[in-house]
């Protein structure tokens, strides 16, 4: 059967942890949750270092399955772990760190080579050095490559940004990034954080005190006005999107979406290269009409899905539908009721600012 | 200042007892280390406590007992006597067991709290790398304990060559084949001859010293003795 298939019982301290879940056998596929919800407990029985009941099954090869009796020891499944903290070997080289998990697996399971790994993750400047010389983002980079170089058929992924500030981040984000689109090992990716959510996974799975609250297609749980997600201060949604042109005169560049055109400032991309943009929910606003003029450039239309609270009394979100495309706009309470919105309306999103991911 | 025939062979008996039992003492302790530092049993803190008496005993206790233990009455001395090994008591043999009970806790606690300091997490990631649970123990667990494995045979060293009453107990004062070096220092003093004392006693703090100093400095072995760190 290909996707991932999960289903785990475990009593931990405050609550007991259950999950049943069927996951895309591809992608990436965010758990998500606040600290303490259960999400490195369950991967943690996805790699066999936790021991929950159930049943675990990777693209047709099962790892645990209670009613079988079978349950591989973590160093018998073919997984990628990155934990927190990169937890490098200290007493080796970052060659040596390379080198442990691959020579453990046969030549003919290499699927992903030496130099692919190395210039994936840009370390080969690296490979002589002590882990201790290592910045924090540069450990956690070698953690990566260390791990895909065992040809992972699922790779787990533990709030791998969380221990580094924001810098790293931004400077190790784009290599996952890269992960996502040169390589096809699903990954179980352990987040709090809704933006690098926003920005990473296809697949979104919500989990509070060890239930699973939501699990579906991102760009639909991160829109979902009962879920808290919509009501963070940076709720977002992630657009992949085309470049389409762009424009000297002006210097700016025209995204093409299933929802429409979007102009951003001039970016170096390929004309045709894939391009993601993530858009804030509180850099949209609503307008009755196209032809107001404003300086806002992006000018979309919508159909009004439905309203909900936002963290501020003042203020309520509005889900919508951007030509297919789901939107979160976060107004205040004051202005929707001034221009009278309602659900089902045809009306302009506005939008301010977008980011270019990647 | 002139070292007798006796003092050379007290002096040689040493070295090959701290030696030997040393070597046992990383074979015998390690897997007890590890049991330590690892198990979630409820028998881990007895077993712990069994461990570390020799720190806390009269030396004189634990040899009367070893001496009753392998005497030709007790349990082992009928196991090595019906295996044709004679009796322990006043041999070299006996001295080597007694000696690895007695320096067993030197030996034990700092690999065990190496093996701790180290954590799940290496062996966790090593298993992730798919390597197998004595692959990561030799491969990851003995290599990053190293500094512990280092302290532990220090310690179990001087503390073998430091011994008295329980090589007194056991061992008694047989030239050549018991005489050990405590001993001989005390035979000495015993008859005034303040001067062998002196060689053979300044002799071992200046070995002692020489030992740890060297270890400390190119073993990054830590600087801490005891139990604690």
């Amino acid at each position: 059967m290909n996707g991932i298939d999960l289903s785990c019982r475990l009593p931990l301290a405050d609550f007991v942890l259950e999950a049943d879940l069927i996951l895309p056998g591809r992608g990436v596929t965010a758990l998500f949750g606040p600290s303490g919800s259960g999400k490195t407990t369950l991967l943690r029985c996805v790699a066999g270092l936790a021991r929950a009941a159930g049943r675990v099954e990777i693209n047709g090869e099962c790892w645990q399955d209670d009613a079988r009796g079978l349950f591989l020891p973590t160093h018998q499944r073919a997984l990628g772990y990155v934990f927190q903290e990169a937890s490098l070997f200290a007493h080796l080289s970052v060659r040596a760190n390379l080198e442990f998990g691959l020579k453990r697996i046969p030549a003919a399971e290499r699927k992903v080579g030496w130099d692919a790994a190395l210039e994936l993750l840009g370390i080969g400047h690296l490979l002589e050095r002590g882990t201790q010389a290592l910045s924090g983002g540069e450990r956690q980079r070698v953690a990566i490559a260390r791990a895909l170089l065992t040809s992972p058929r699922l790779l787990l992924m533990d709030e791998p940004l969380a221990a580094l500030d924001a810098k790293r981040k931004q400077e190790i984000l784009p290599y996952l990034e890269r992960l996502h689109d040169e390589l096809a090992i699903p990954v179980l990716y352990v987040s709090h954080s809704p933006d690098e959510v926003a920005r990473l996974a296809d697949h979104l799975v919500l989990l509070e005190q060890g239930r699973v609250l939501a699990s579906g297609p991102t760009s639909d749980v991160l829109t979902r006005l009962d879920l808290p997600l919509a009501r963070d201060e940076e709720a977002a949604v992630r657009v992949d999107a085309q470049v389409l042109s762009h424009d000297d005169a002006y210097q700016l560049t025209c995204l093409g979406f299933a929802g429409g055109r979007i102009q951003v400032t001039r970016k170096d991309l390929a004309v045709g290269a894939p391009a993601r943009i993530k858009i804030q929910a509180r850099d949209v606003s609503i307008a009755l009409t196209g032809d107001n003029r404003s300086s806002i450039v992006n000018r979309l239309p919508a159909r009004i899905v439905g309203f909900g609270e936002a963290a501020h009394p003042a203020q309520c979100l509005v889900r919508l539908d951007v030509s297919g495309t789901p939107v979160l706009a976060r107004i205040t309470r004051l202005s929707r009721d001034e221009l009278g919105l309602v659900e089902g309306m045809d009306v302009v999103a506005q939008i301010k600012s977008v980011a270019l991911l990647g | 200042m002139h070292l007798s025939a006796d003092d050379w062979s007290a002096i040689r008996l040493t070295l090959e007892l701290a030696c030997i039992v040393t070597l046992l003492l990383l074979l015998v302790g390690t897997p007890i280390a590890w049991w330590l530092a690892t198990t979630r049993s409820r028998l881990r803190n007895a077993v712990g406590a069994v461990v570390a008496l020799p720190i806390v005993l009269p030396p004189t206790v634990l040899g009367f007992y070893l001496l009753i233990v392998m005497g030709p009455d007790g349990p082992v001395g009928m196991l090595t006597r019906s295996l044709g090994l004679g009796g322990l008591p006043f041999t070299f043999a006996g001295l080597v067991v007694a000696s690895v009970f007695y320096s067993l806790p030197f030996v034990v606690q700092p690999i065990q709290n190496a093996f701790m300091a180290m954590g799940p997490r290496p062996l966790e990631v090593a298993a992730s790398l798919r390597a197998s649970p004595w692959d990561s123990f030799i491969h990851v667990a003995l290599p990053l304990a190293r500094p512990g494995f280092l302290t532990a045979a220090v310690l179990g060293f001087a503390h073998t060559v430091g011994e008295f009453g329980v090589v007194l107990m056991i061992g008694g004062n047989i030239p050549g084949k018991t005489q050990v070096l405590s001993v001989q220092i005390y035979n000495h003093v015993e008859a005034i001859e303040y001067g062998q004392a002196h060689g053979l006693a300044a002799g071992l703090v200046v070995f002692s010293f020489l030992v740890l100093l060297l270890l400390y400095s190119v073993g990054g072995a830590r600087n801490t003795l005891g139990t604690g760190q």
